[in-house]
């Protein structure tokens, strides 16, 4: 099982993120990290290149729904859409919804406990 | 009998006696407050004579909605702003940047030409409220336009009070609008300290965060160390370019967080003081006591509120409040308790000033300086936080210095791991939460009801790009290419950069253009991706 945690848009808070990244490496999933102001395009071809299962974006500017449609749609675009895509961050639950009709897989709000979110990527990778 | 630690590491005993406080020596550490080495406190009587300033952080949409917003909290008696600017404008990408797409206007204000902040402080004169600009990658343009905006309103410069963050070290360890790469990045820090401090004498062109780093997840040892680490990089910066220490180091301002253990952030705060002042004075040499001080802005902590029964966090708050009063504080900002999830309400805006004017006038919390000073408990805290700061600045010496340790990623790194391990503390309760970890009660989504959410409207970025077509279309487009030809050429070279970057603002050369003429000549940061 192999995941890209991504930090796509403009947002450098990335705490979340490599606190996910370093608890999926705890649990013995192989973890890239993009680092910060990815574009979704950037995003799109580190996930098809590093062949990953799935890709967790963490978004905390409140732009996620916008950059989520571009990485799904990019995925899909590049024949790519089977890899999973999750998004955590600063998601009010009203979004949730928006964010599944979209396509993504798993909504991680604010206040997620951290080995449900581990849970859900090994969940999401078997899927594939 | 329970193990308790403090957040920086070291064991907290269940009794405090008179032998604790074997090595301290009165005068030598602790002293009065006004007086070398400042561990009571900067100022004699503190808020007898000057309550701290309340200063809540604000800035959304476009520069007409938080122009409004200024005047709501003014009008409740807040007497300082605290400017919150959205990406693109940290960034230095204009509002109609691909690149903008989805983040215009949403985390604070959007900021394309002095055409919006002239906008942005209409009716506020700046000759009279002290304004803090929270903008780093992009704080030598910003503040220019500030500059300008001053300057149309007829204020004289040596009354206009403004503080911008421009402390890019930290958001290379922690907040991450860096734009170019580290060097380049600290020559403009310069070169704002240095104009400011020849043309605006009271504005503080510097206030140094380890809020941020904090907020990223280092312990309190930790924010304090980095925080005077990084002090003391921009303070050789300026020496290096040969201004003297007591000619820039009197506005060096700081900006740090206090949530968590109520008794070790004053610890924190008092130790510091004391580092601070012993190193201005032994290490760098200055004369002038005010360059000794550790003027702080003690800022909340959004990390310590949770969205799991929002409204604790008021009580949290409440908290910070007293944490930051005990700690002398000059300037408080709180948190809303709407944080974990939205941009803060004017409701919940309003109880986070309320909260403080509580402390303040009913709680006593202002009434006598330091009151936790001869604590057994306190004065001990205060010498093992001393003791764990400079363990930790020597662990920064050993990665190179602050700025090498930047470069390399290595403090990036232990930032993270830190949050980590608090996050594994998180799980297995061992740092308790309420209502996350323990006495644990409603659903997150049930919650959620309790909060009004903030509509983001997008008729906001239409506006917002419509503005900056007009003016584009409008400004003298010869004068404007000039300044930013000359902006290019002055990078290339050594000189100050504030001197053009004036010029293309007064001209109104768009932020976007302004970054641009820079990125040229200084290209872009290559972030060492570690976790």
């Amino acid at each position: 099982m192999k995941v890209l945690i991504a930090k796509p848009g403009l947002d450098g808070h990335d705490r979340g993120a490599k606190v996910v990244a370093h608890a999926l490496r705890d649990a013995g999933v192989e973890v890239v990290y993009s680092g910060l102001k990815r574009t979704p395009e950037e995003i799109v071809q580190e996930a098809i290149q590093e062949d990953v299962d799935v890709v967790g974006l963490s978004i905390l500017s409140g732009a996620h729904a916008l950059l989520s449609r571009r990485v799904l749609d990019g995925l899909r675009a590049h024949g790519a859409g089977e890899i999973k895509v999750v998004v955590g961050g600063i998601i009010p639950p009203r979004d949730v919804e928006e964010l599944k009709k979209l396509g993504v897989a798993q909504v991680f709000p604010m206040g997620t406990p951290l080995p449900e979110i581990v849970a859900a990527f090994t969940k999401e990778a078997g899927k594939r | 009998m329970k193990d308790v630690s403090a957040h920086a590491g070291f064991p907290i005993k269940p009794v405090y006696g008179p032998d604790d406080l074997a090595g301290v020596d009165f005068e030598r550490d602790i002293g009065r407050p006004g007086e070398y080495p400042y561990t009571r406190g900067i100022h004699t009587h503190m808020y007898r004579e000057r309550l701290w300033t309340m200063r809540q952080y604000i800035g959304f949409g476009t520069p007409s909605e938080t122009n409004a917003r200024f005047k709501y909290l003014m009008a409740h008696g807040q007497d300082a702003l605290n400017v919150a600017f959205d990406l693109p404008t940290q960034l230095g990408l204009d509002s109609d940047d691909p690149r903008a797409e989805g983040e215009v206007g949403r985390v604070g204000m959007a900021i394309d030409t002095l055409a919006d902040m002239e906008e942005a402080f209409a009716g506020i004169p700046l000759d009279r409220v002290s304004v803090s600009l929270t903008i780093n990658g992009m704080a030598a343009p910003i503040t220019a336009m500030y500059y300008a905006v001053a300057e149309k309103q007829g204020a004289a410069p040596e009354r206009v009070v403004t503080t911008p963050q421009n402390d890019i070290l930290k958001e290379f360890i922690a907040r991450g609008t860096w734009i170019y790469p580290v060097d380049p990045s600290l020559r403009l820090v310069a070169d704002l300290i240095e104009f400011s401090a020849t043309r605006y004498p009271r504005s503080n062109p510097v206030s140094v965060c380890g809020y941020h780093i904090r907020e990223a997840g280092c312990t309190t040892a930790q924010e304090m160390a980095y925080g005077l680490a990084i002090a003391a990089a921009y303070v050789e910066l300026m020496l290096a370019r040969g201004m003297a220490v007591d000619d820039f180091a009197p506005r060096i301002s700081f900006n740090f967080t206090a949530w968590g253990k109520i008794f070790e952030e004053v610890a924190k705060f008092r130790a510091g003081r004391r580092l601070y002042a012993r190193m201005m004075r032994e290490r760098f040499g200055a004369r002038n006591p005010k360059s000794w001080m550790f003027r702080s802005l003690i800022g909340g902590g959004g990390s310590a509120f949770v969205v799991q029964e929002p409204e604790n966090n008021i009580v949290r708050g409440a908290y910070i409040a007293l944490a930051a009063a005990l700690s002398g504080a000059q300037t408080i900002a709180l948190p809303t308790y709407d944080e974990a999830y939205t941009i803060p309400s004017p409701k919940a805006q309003l109880l986070a000033l309320r909260t403080m004017q509580i402390c303040a006038e009913e709680a006593g919390a202002a009434d006598t300086v330091d009151p936790l000073a001869g604590s057994y408990y306190v004065e001990a805290l205060t010498s093992a936080m001393e003791k764990a700061i400079l363990e930790e600045l020597a662990h920064v010496d050993r990665m190179g210095g602050i700025v090498e340790a930047v470069k390399s990623g290595a403090i990036q790194a232990e930032v993270a791991r830190q949050a980590y391990l608090f996050e594994q503390k998180l799980v297995s309760g061992e740092i308790p939460k309420v209502a996350v970890n323990s006495h644990v009660g409603d659903k997150p989504a049930e919650a959620d009801r309790e909060v009004e959410l903030y509509a983001f409207d997008p008729k906001v970025v239409t506006a917002q790009v419509a503005k900056l077509a007009k003016v584009r279309h409008e400004r003298d487009g010869a004068t404007a290419t000039r300044a930013l030809a000359r902006l290019r050429d002055e990078a290339r070279g050594g000189g100050n950069l504030m001197y053009p970057i004036m010029e293309a603002v007064t001209a109104y050369a768009t932020l976007g253009e302004i970054n641009r003429a820079m990125k040229d000549v200084f290209g872009e940061h290559k972030e060492p991706v570690k976790f």
